[in-house]
């Protein structure tokens, strides 16, 4: 479609294209404000999404579009394999699939980088080809780092850090070569080939930092990757005098880095311990040689915790000697009747062993006038546990130790406990990480699904049952 | 624009996106990642005015077209699956009944 170069209709307008640009960056902040609260989440993507389509259709406004073909080309390419995939993904495999996302966004602004280079011949004013040397650096780890994630947590390769012998030496080689070749570039060489290496070192670069990086700390590793892509899309717009690329990209850049330090801290995780990868030898504070293992708990926060709350349909609530310890039982009490309010059915999971003498749950929760059908023995709520969406631990801890089944050489081996570790998510409420009566370690904090609130057990269920009433 | 300006901008953008995110709850973390994530498909922008540019020449057109692609990918993906995730947070049937039964007695 040939356009008309002084015969611009009012729509093709610079300005008119970068009032657009203002309405959809507008909306994407306003997106990532829903986002962050979980009831106005589903919205904020939606507001998010809409920003995006003005965007994009403003751009196609401009006058400088041409080769509609390839246009349309790309575009039903990328819708379809975008929306298959993203339709038919488990819930259990999104973060791969994300990663997945993430890298073709970073590919793209590599893709974009050397055929601005191209275009111009090499020869770029400095005020573009700094930017540009940029987003082809970034764009190139990012679309590289995040299929090494994919292909990580999708099991097509082994999600155990790999390390080959002096890695941390060979990536600081990468990194230094990358950027000499970049610096090469902004001082000026225009040599096409020197472009070339800089996205293959860049790519190297990329695989080696991923690869060494254990399975459970993938989730922020994407996160991170996340916010490069975003600011290499930043500095494409700045490449491309793009206001719309600039201020989305930054944007991404920022509340990316923001929410990967938040992730790596709900894991009980620094940034840099996991970008170090097998170096670490296990997270500091790590308690005595189980360190070794590497094992993290995931501690929560009273907020997540009524969010998961009030969306399950069962909870179990499983009371042990903490409760009784911080006189938690009127607060628990509470905390029922307010699930129950909104529908959420909510019952007890009572050990003959929990607490300090036999039927002193039964006692403490009788006092708090919780009613006596919602108190489950052992063995009418064991089989409840596979259908129950959240238990809630209050200060019982070896009556729900998985070891008492699994483990014969544990000193509870035997041992009748509560299947808590069947339900689909367990929270455990507890002050500290010291191991219980018993003095052995509980395997079911160690778990994926399980995430602990600290804290004394009647402030903790207080502060949840502040939360769950703003929901 | 000039290159001051749009470094002005950078900084602004910066800051909001710090305020914007301040305090997220675990659950949403990973919608919030997919969230962002389709954001940075912006770069489909870049890919949409650079393959203008190509002019014919043909490894141009093929790496912008890719990066059309790809960027395509990266929108209508992480808008798509960042709805799914957010999807589980819909209320169920009988609790959002007592909810919406609160909230118009609370009059919010």
């Amino acid at each position: 479609m040939a356009h008309l170069p002084l015969a611009a209709s009012w729509y093709q307008d610079q300005d008119f294209i970068r009032g657009l640009y203002i309405i959809a960056f507008a909306l994407f902040i306003l997106g990532l404000r829903m986002l962050s609260h979980p009831r106005t989440a589903r919205r904020g993507n939606q507001v998010a999404a809409v920003g995006m389509a003005i965007a994009v259709v403003a751009t196609l406004l401009d006058e400088r579009i041409g080769n509609w073909g390839l246009i349309v080309l790309g575009i039903a390419v990328g819708t379809a394999i975008g929306i298959p995939a993203a339709r038919s993904v488990k819930m259990t495999a999104m973060p791969q699939m994300v990663a997945l996302f993430n890298g073709v966004g970073g590919g793209a602004v590599a893709l974009i980088a050397w055929a601005e280079f191209r275009h111009a011949g090499g020869d770029l004013p400095l005020d573009s080809i700094i930017p540009n040397v940029f987003a082809a650096i970034v764009g190139s780890v990012s679309f590289w780092g995040s299929n090494i994630a994919f292909a990580k947590l999708q099991e097509l390769i082994s999600g155990r850090p790999i390390m080959l012998p002096g890695q941390r030496l060979v990536n600081a080689v990468l990194l230094l070569g990358t950027l000499a070749v970049g610096c090469a570039l902004m001082a000026g060489s225009e040599s096409e080939a020197l472009f070339i290496l800089l996205l293959v070192l860049a790519a190297v670069f990329g695989n080696m930092v991923v690869l060494p990086i254990g399975g459970a700390d993938m989730p922020v590793v994407i996160s991170l990757l996340n916010a490069f892509t975003g600011l290499s899309a930043a500095a494409a717009g700045i490449a491309l005098d793009n206001i719309a690329l600039i201020v989305a990209g930054m944007l991404v850049g920022a509340s990316g880095s923001i929410l990967t330090n938040l992730m790596a801290k709900a894991m009980n995780r620094s940034i840099p311990a996991i970008v170090a990868g097998g170096f670490g030898g296990g997270p500091s504070g790590g308690a005595g040689p189980a360190g070794a293992e590497d094992r993290s708990v995931r501690s929560t926060s009273p907020e997540d915790v009524a969010i998961q709350l009030a969306y399950a349909s069962k909870v179990v609530v499983v009371p042990g000697y903490g409760m009784a310890v911080a006189q938690a039982q009127h607060a628990v009490r509470d905390l029922a009747a307010e699930l129950e309010r909104r529908g959420v059915e909510v019952l007890y999971a009572i050990h003959p062993v929990a607490g300090r003498m036999p039927g002193h749950m039964n006692v403490l929760l009788a006092e708090a006038d919780v009613p006596y059908e919602q108190l489950k023995e052992m063995d009418d709520i064991n089989p409840e546990f596979p259908t129950t969406d959240v238990s809630l631990v209050i200060g019982a801890n070896d009556v729900t130790n998985p070891a008492a089944r699994e483990q014969r050489d544990s000193p509870i081996y035997g041992m009748p406990i509560l299947d808590v570790d069947k339900s689909q998510s367990v929270i455990v409420l507890k002050r500290s990480m010291n191991p219980g009566f018993a003095g052995i370690e509980n395997e079911l904090y160690y778990e994926e699904k399980t995430s602990m609130l600290f804290g004394d057990a009647k402030g903790s269920v207080e502060s949840v049952l502040a939360e769950l009433k703003q929901l | 624009m000039d290159i001051l300006t749009e470094i002005a901008i950078l900084v602004l953008a910066a800051f909001v996106g710090f305020e914007v995110i301040s305090k997220v709850p675990n659950t949403l973390h990973t919608p919030l990642m997919s969230g962002t994530n389709a954001i940075h498909g912006i770069v489909l922008l870049g890919g949409l005015l650079v393959v203008g540019e190509a002019g014919g020449e043909t490894l141009n057109e093929v790496l912008a077209t890719i990066a059309i692609a790809f960027g395509t990918i990266n929108i209508v993906g992480g808008f798509l699956v960042t709805d799914r995730m957010l999807e589980m947070f819909k209320k169920r049937p009988d609790p959002k009944a007592a909810s919406a039964q609160r909230d118009a007695q609370e009059g919010s």
